[in-house]
């Protein structure tokens, strides 16, 4: 770059020097922007608008055919399978939602207030992102031989006489999927809520304590609305994520729970792609929905 | 609201870790609706002290005695204090009338009571047509009328500030400045100030305290304070003195003669302390000095000039002598330009013995 910048007033110094800077071409501010306008649009706009366009073809159990045809969501949205496995999704939402919250708040708040030099905070943050180093799969199937009906948890607790029998709700249940869903994405929430809250002027909880509020008060009216930005932010990736998850509810549930995302992935194992399409738009939309009304409750662009 | 409380600070120590000694043992008194600043360089413990009184930092021994209250283990909130901070730790999602109010609804006080009370205070404060902004769309002046809003809206018996105008511009520092003081008269709690500015302090205080490393060098009226420092250190922070110093060789009526290690002697007053032999330092103005050869010997040497400077008014002669460093004359201009001095040319100086001033020796 510097080379260059260098090489040009030498290139053009037996001109007559110009007046002026030359005046960029109005066009110059979206050539700037064409690279990322290039990459947005080949891999995210165009398979989105493929999604869309499919959801209105026809198809039969060998072939899809173009067409314009709305049976794929009048048969998706008039089938109460759909709306129950909806439900079913929204309930993960909101249990691993409010888990990975609690979890994620409170592990964000003992690194930014409780660990007090920044090497011990970046340490200990680098050890939260240790399970990263292994793929989600793995760190799911890890679970098996520790929950399983003769898992290490299941002996244990036998042995030691707390329980008679096996207890059968650990693995392959609902318990399983949140507690997997926990474990693969809490550190999503700890990572926005831990940015926030090591940015809180810590004269701000002095004069919080001056003005006489005590832990909880300060907690409630100062540390929570300044680490709101944060909070959605966590929010947004647990909330998509959970949104779209099939190989978590899956393999954890062992094919007894279902959710939108699998019965997507269970629809183009069976080649409907374009009722596949149908509900990935609808669940789409749902997605945009949930963003949009988390960023009308916290503004985040104001607050970064 | 004007029930100021006396604070007593009785050997107050402040201690981090085993070694690490902020405050020293100090014992201060101030008075029911006194200004006080506490005055030092960063590290003499003034902040610590703050912090103390404060409810902020915890006391390592002592007592500091609030009215007739020992408040030494007490919360901030149950003090009557009331501190603002440096950099005025407004809260950034609450709005100015919020952030005032913020005291009273950890109170409970019902919402429009509080809402009515803050506004009230930031009408007193001249700030009320910002109220429903955010702290951030507000200048550093603007700023930290909020905060004292903030701060007196719990009608403290004493207010503590953490250098309150050291985030100022130049002139608008000059301006709060009139304005604390107005502020206090007017309230008449008292207040205990925090700086590094010598002439903040002297502007302000009815009680100027000066702390180096931990321990109090000198408490009183900035004019006592500037007139006869107490020790050396005071002289030498409050600049506006040169400090002579040396070991005692004479004694008699009038008082002493110290010489320097490099041979250079003066005569100084006499005072209770003075004992042959032993170091003693002594404090001249700097705008008491004449150019020109002295009468007596001992009130005045000559020296080489190193530096000069215009102060508008007087010049800023610094000169240097075997013996004497840093030696410093605010010459007339007038009297300057009777025999100008390039820098290297010798100057002759002289003053009289009732503008030397013996310093006591430093404690530590």
């Amino acid at each position: 770059m510097s080379v260059a910048a260098e090489a040009a007033p030498a290139a053009v110094s037996d001109a007559p020097a110009p007046k002026r800077r030359r005046r960029a071409p109005p066009f110059a501010p979206y050539l700037q922007a064409m690279p990322l306008g290039l990459i947005l649009g080949a891999f995210l706009l165009l398979p989105i608008a493929a999604i869309v366009i499919v959801s209105f073809w026809d198809y039969d159990s060998v072939q899809i055919y173009p067409a314009f045809v709305t049976l794929n969501y009048a048969e998706t949205l008039g089938s109460w399978v759909t709306w129950s496995t909806l439900l079913n999704t929204l309930k993960f939402v909101a249990i691993v939602w409010a888990i990975t919250l609690f979890v994620g708040f409170w592990v964000a708040y003992f690194l930014a207030f409780h660990v007090r030099t920044s090497k011990m905070q970046t340490l200990l943050f680098l050890v939260c992102t240790v399970p990263f180093l292994t793929s989600n799969i793995i760190r799911m199937i890890s679970w098996v031989p520790f929950l399983g009906r003769n898992g290490l948890l299941n002996s244990a607790l036998v042995e030691a006489g707390i329980v008679p029998a096996p207890l059968e709700f650990l693995l392959f249940s609902e318990f399983a999927v949140v507690l997997a869903m926990v474990h693969l994405y809490s550190l999503f929430m700890v990572t926005p809520i831990f940015n926030t809250l090591v940015r809180i002027d810590r004269s701000l909880i002095e004069a919080a304590r001056d003005a006489g509020a005590n832990g909880f008060q300060i907690l409630w009216n100062v540390i929570i609305p300044l680490a709101k930005p944060g909070i959605a932010i966590g929010s947004i990736f647990v909330i998509t994520l959970v949104l779209g998850d099939f190989i978590t509810v899956r393999f954890m549930s062992g094919g007894q729970s279902a959710s939108m995302g699998l019965m997507i992935a269970n629809q183009i194992s069976l080649l409907q792609y374009p009722a596949a399409a149908a509900n990935a738009v609808a669940l789409l939309v749902l997605v945009l929905i949930m963003m949009a009304a988390i960023l009308r409750i916290v503004d985040i662009r104001k607050e970064l | 609201m004007t029930n100021a409380a006396t604070i007593d600070l009785a050997s107050l120590t402040k201690k981090y870790g085993d070694d690490a000694v902020a405050v020293d043992s100090i014992s201060l008194k101030i008075k029911a609706g006194t200004y006080c600043c506490l005055l030092g360089p960063s590290g003499c413990g003034k902040t610590s002290t703050l912090r103390m009184i404060a409810g902020h930092e915890t006391v390592t021994s002592g007592d500091i005695r609030l009215g007739d209250v020992v408040v030494t283990d007490l919360p901030p909130a149950r003090r009557s204090t009331s501190m603002m901070f440096q950099s005025y730790a407004l809260f950034p999602h609450l709005d100015l009338v919020d952030n005032v109010a913020f005291s009273l609804k950890m109170k409970g006080v019902a919402k429009a009571e509080r809402r009515a009370r803050a506004l009230e205070m930031l009408k007193l404060m001249h700030i009320d047509q910002y109220a429903s902004r955010r702290p951030a769309q507000l200048s550093g002046g603007q700023q930290q009328r909020v905060a004292l809003a903030r701060a007196l809206i719990t009608s403290p018996q004493a207010l503590l500030l953490d250098e309150p105008l050291s985030a100022l511009d130049p002139f608008l520092k000059v301006r709060m400045r009139q304005e604390l003081k107005r502020l206090q008269r007017q309230l008449g709690v008292t207040f205990v100030h925090v700086t590094h500015s010598q002439e903040e302090a002297m502007a302000l205080a009815d009680l100027v305290v000066i702390m180096s490393d931990g321990r109090i060098e000198q408490a009183g009226e900035p004019r006592e304070i500037f007139h006869r420092p107490a020790t050396a250190f005071v002289a030498r922070f409050m600049g506006e003195h040169n400090v002579l110093s040396g070991k005692v060789t004479a004694l008699d009526g009038e008082g002493a003669v110290i010489a320097a290690p490099n041979g250079a002697s003066f005569r100084i007053p006499s005072a209770p302390h003075l004992a042959i032999g032993e170091p003693a330092e002594a404090a001249v103005r700097r705008d008491r000095i004449t150019i020109g050869e002295s009468a007596t010997p001992g009130l005045g040497f000559t020296g080489h000039v190193r530096n000069v400077e215009y102060r508008g008014g007087s010049m800023k002669v610094t000169l240097d002598a075997p013996g004497v460093e840093d030696f410093t004359v605010y010459a007339e201009e007038s009297a300057f330009d009777k025999a100008p001095h390039e820098i290297g040319q010798a100057v002759a100086l002289s003053w009289a013995l009732a503008d030397v001033h013996v310093l006591k020796p430093t404690a530590h």
